[in-house]
């Protein structure tokens, strides 16, 4: 037994350091070739697809699957990247239980779906692996394009934009490029840094450049962008963090879950992050369950969530609440954060208090529970920063709080379009924000070129 | 109980799953392990001539074809007959029927195409206590070469011949083994009738090139960069088996002659399906070289409860029983009607249904209905030709339904007749035959 592992406070050390890399290992091992074939031979090779309906990115999957069944990888790894250049990501991220594999005949007939995304992980990594690119650049256009933002929505704009043969410049406000799949995603999702390869592997087709360090509206406007270049997408994340609204939470050791699972995805020292021996995280979606896991994957001791609603109202899929169940995460329902207790300006304990709906409104009940816990994490959703626009000139229509956008991402703005998070009625997945990137290209070029 | 003991043409055996001619009853040690598992009896592998042994490959002898998850579906073979010694199998063959007297051991017989070579094999291996004999006229490869096996087998006349020879030659049963490789499996049969033969077993093995390598563009099996027709067998071949079965046992010239029938049989099932079809007993192969010898106790607690099941109380109750059901399709009923039907609980709705009716038949199955996917068959359209009862993945999902006489075929707006009519009296039959006036 480790040293830490009954450590009050945060600390780091938790468990023997052998025990780090097992517990941060891939979450879905890769299909070896044999389990590939037998996997894909369970396909039935549906007409019109209900899982190619349920793609955001409206990946050809049966044909894909078709293709690594009869030994065709690398053509299988071409079908999906003709819809999706960031497959190899989606494969890994995509929960695919709420997606394609939700719709799979084999689901509704065995309750047993074909392994869509682990098939399509076993294709791209094929193609990956072989530095296969499928593209080549269109004639240069002479045409400038500026990407803000280099997150999913953004490379897989800027891919297809250099496919037509632009020439693109990305803006990224954080050292490296890939958004979320870089910094926001929990650590056994993607190993063996596969965000930075992939990065790598989109911008191979060249006529892209990437700029570190700059920041819409601090480094420079929207307004610059459009007099500079011939277009710009806007594919920028979500920068705040929905605040919890009980008394004392600016106590230490209450933080945001973002910033933590960004934290560990950088770390190069597992065993030196240091991690609360009695988590409580507060929300219901895939960023409280991946902030509750990795707490518990790094030696917390009890780490639970704590969601306002029942269990049927939660954002995260039944798979990620199983999963953090297989882990030890407690997850409990009906309650919401009333009090941060702290001592010494540390939080000692959260005070919760169980909620019930009063007709079609969600209220407390008064009965109030008091959790130990020496960390606290915030997942309750993050929200889009306008201020960064300011500077625009004429300022860009909003909705909810997030970018108006119309049927193939063009904002108010002439010369100016966007996906990704911080557009209106998205969903906050990777795979829809690849597909906006991807269309708001192609008008973006149809715009440019016509 | 089901009594499924057999007795095949005198031959008698606990059970009527014999191994075939081939490689698992090479020696007695294989033949040894086959009887302990419970095979009823083997056909003891292709005995040749005194002489120099003959000689195999020496590279790969087998090449085949996979289904999902690599379950062999088919399979071919370059082995010749057997390259041990004579006396070591007559030794074998002597020594094993001694220690298993209940169990039946036929020895597979080639040699050469004259009667002075089948005058001397057949004392001596009637020598051993054997009980009869197989005529090998069906191996394709090699040996075919040298003017025996479907050499033989592919010239009735021969095989009219060399059948007599043996039955001047020797008291025990002969069984002569027919090769598929013939335009007429009928043809081969009446001869070895006419020449006399106790029974006539089929199928051997079929012509077959199983793939062929794409970097080195060689066949498969390959030998040096060369390959071979093989003989092909397994699960893929029952179909073209189990009808050359019924052809002969339906042929009125060859009637009642007895078959050992062979050629994919795997289960139970298979085994129930030839015997039904005429064969009054099977020889299985390739399933135990697939799964081992074990297998035979799934056929035969399969046949059995089957059997019970079914209140089929010995094996003469099944065999033949399909026979006269086979029949010229200008005998089908014309005025049998049918129609698919889709059970909606059952369907997953995958659609391949639709699309193989859309794309590549009558356009009677639907995808879409009212904005929703549903499939479901129109009935104006379809002309129950059973292909999306095929192409389906969940089993009895697709039926077909046969209409009842005097209810309305949608498709022709016409009644079902209560009479059956077929092609001879078909009014679009230019040869059809006319009642008197």
């Amino acid at each position: 037994m480790a040293e830490g592992l009954f450590k009050e406070g945060i600390v780091g050390g938790r468990l023997a350091p052998t025990q780090y890399a097992e517990n941060f290992s891939d979450l879905h091992p890769a299909l070896d070739h044999h389990e590939a074939l037998v996997e894909s031979d369970r396909c039935y090779f549906c007409y019109d697809a209900p899982c190619m309906q349920a793609c955001p990115t409206s990946i050809d999957i049966p044909m894909f699957i078709r293709q690594i069944s009869t030994g065709n990888p690398i053509g299988s790894a071409k079908t999906i990247f003709d819809q999706n250049i960031l497959g190899g990501m989606c494969a890994r991220v995509c929960p695919t239980e709420t997606l394609c594999e939700e719709v799979c005949v084999r689901e509704v007939a065995e309750g047993k779906p074909v392994q869509i995304g682990r098939l399509q992980r076993y294709a791209t990594d094929v193609a990956m692996a072989q530095g296969k690119q499928f593209y080549q650049r269109a004639e240069p256009t002479g045409k400038k394009i500026a990407v803000v933002g280099a997150g999913p929505a953004g490379l897989a704009a800027a891919h297809r934009l250099a496919r037509h043969g632009h020439e693109v410049t990305i803006l990224e406000a954080r050292p490296k490029a890939g958004g979320l799949n870089e910094y926001g995603i929990a650590a056994y999702k993607s190993t063996d840094d596969f965000a930075q390869a992939e990065v790598d592997y989109v911008t191979a087709i060249g006529g892209i450049t990437t700029e570190n360090g700059k920041a819409l509206g601090r480094d420079y406007h929207l307004a610059d962008l459009a007099a500079s270049y011939d277009a710009v997408f806007l594919g920028l994340g979500l920068a705040g963090v929905n605040a919890l609204r009980a008394e004392g939470e600016d106590a230490s050791g209450v933080s945001n879950a973002v910033d933590f699972i960004s934290t560990l995805r950088q770390s190069s020292d597992l065993a030196g992050l240091p991690v609360g021996r009695r988590v409580v995280v507060i929300g219901g979606g895939m960023t409280a369950v991946d902030a509750a896991v990795q707490s518990k994957l790094l030696g917390a001791e009890e780490v639970t969530i704590c969601y306002r609603r029942g269990q049927e109202h939660m954002n995260a899929s039944g798979f990620e609440q199983d999963l953090a169940a297989a882990n030890g995460v407690v997850i409990r329902h009906w309650l919401q954060p009333k009090q941060v207790i702290a001592d010494g300006g540390k939080v000692v304990a959260i005070e919760l208090e169980y909620t019930a709906m009063k007709g079609d409104k969600l209220a407390g009940t008064g009965e109030i529970v008091r959790l130990a816990a020496d960390q606290v994490f915030k997942a309750i959703g993050q929200s889009f920063e306008p201020a960064a626009l300011n500077g625009s000139g004429v300022s860009i229509a909003m909705e909810g709080g997030r970018i108006k956008v119309d049927g193939e991402g063009r904002t108010s703005l002439a010369k100016v379009w966007a996906g990704g998070d911080c557009i209106a009625g998205g969903d906050d997945l990777t795979v829809s924000a690849v597909a906006q990137g991807r269309d708001a290209a192609e008008s973006i070029n149809r715009a440019l070129i016509g | 109980m089901a009594d499924i003991r057999n007795n095949f043409v005198g031959i008698k055996s606990p059970n009527p799953f014999w191994l075939a001619s081939a490689p698992p009853t090479d020696k007695a040690y294989n033949v040894v392990r086959a009887f302990k598992a419970g095979w009823g009896g083997v056909v003891w592998k292709t005995l040749g001539e005194e002489g120099p042994p003959v000689v195999n490959v020496n590279g790969p002898r087998y090449g085949a074809i996979w289904g999902a998850d690599r379950r062999l579906l088919g399979l071919n073979n370059i082995e010749l007959i057997t390259d041990r010694d004579l006396q070591t199998n007559l030794r074998e063959i002597k020594q094993v029927k001694m220690d298993w007297p209940d169990r039946a051991i036929v020895v597979s017989l080639m040699v050469p195409c004259v009667e002075e070579a089948w005058k001397a094999i057949l004392p001596v291996v009637e020598e051993t206590g054997a009980d009869g004999i197989e005529l090998n006229f069906g191996c394709p490869h090699g040996m075919s070469e040298r003017g025996m096996g479907a050499a033989v087998g592919q010239v009735p006349e021969y095989i009219e011949m060399v059948v007599r020879w043996c039955k001047q030659n020797t008291r025990m049963p002969v069984i002569t083994k027919l090769t598929p490789n013939i335009t007429d499996v009928r043809k081969p049969a009446r001869a070895a009738h006419a020449g006399g033969t106790d029974a006539v077993s089929l199928i051997n093995t079929i012509n077959s090139i199983t793939g062929v390598n794409l970097d080195s563009f060689a066949p498969e099996p390959t030998i040096d960069g060369k390959g071979s027709h093989g003989g092909y067998c397994g699960p893929a071949v029952k179909p073209i088996a189990m009808n050359m079965v019924a052809e002969i046992a339906r042929d009125p010239e060859t009637a009642g002659l007895p078959i050992s029938g062979i050629g994919g049989i795997t289960t139970w099932r298979d085994a129930a399906e030839f015997m039904a079809l005429g064969a009054g007993n099977v020889q299985v192969c390739t399933a135990a070289m697939t799964y081992g010898f074990k297998i035979v106790q799934e056929m035969i607690a399969g046949l059995e409860n089957w059997m019970d099941e079914k209140g089929h109380r010995s094996l003469d109750d099944i065999v033949g029983r399909a026979t006269p059901n086979v029949t010229d399709w200008q005998y089908l009923n014309l005025n049998y009607v049918a129609k698919a039907h889709i059970d909606q609980d059952a369907c997953i709705k995958c659609g391949r249904c639709h699309i193989a009716c859309e794309d590549t038949s009558h356009q009677a199955i639907t995808s879409m209905v009212d904005g929703v996917r549903h499939f479901e068959v129109i009935d104006e359209e379809c002309v129950g030709c059973n292909l999306c009862v095929n192409v389906c993945p969940v089993e009895n999902c697709i039926t077909m339904e046969p209409l009842a006489v005097g209810a309305m075929d949608k498709r022709t707006g016409k009644p079902v007749s209560p009479h059956y009519a077929n092609w001879t009296t078909h009014p679009n039959n230019p040869m059809a035959k006319v009642a008197a006036e």
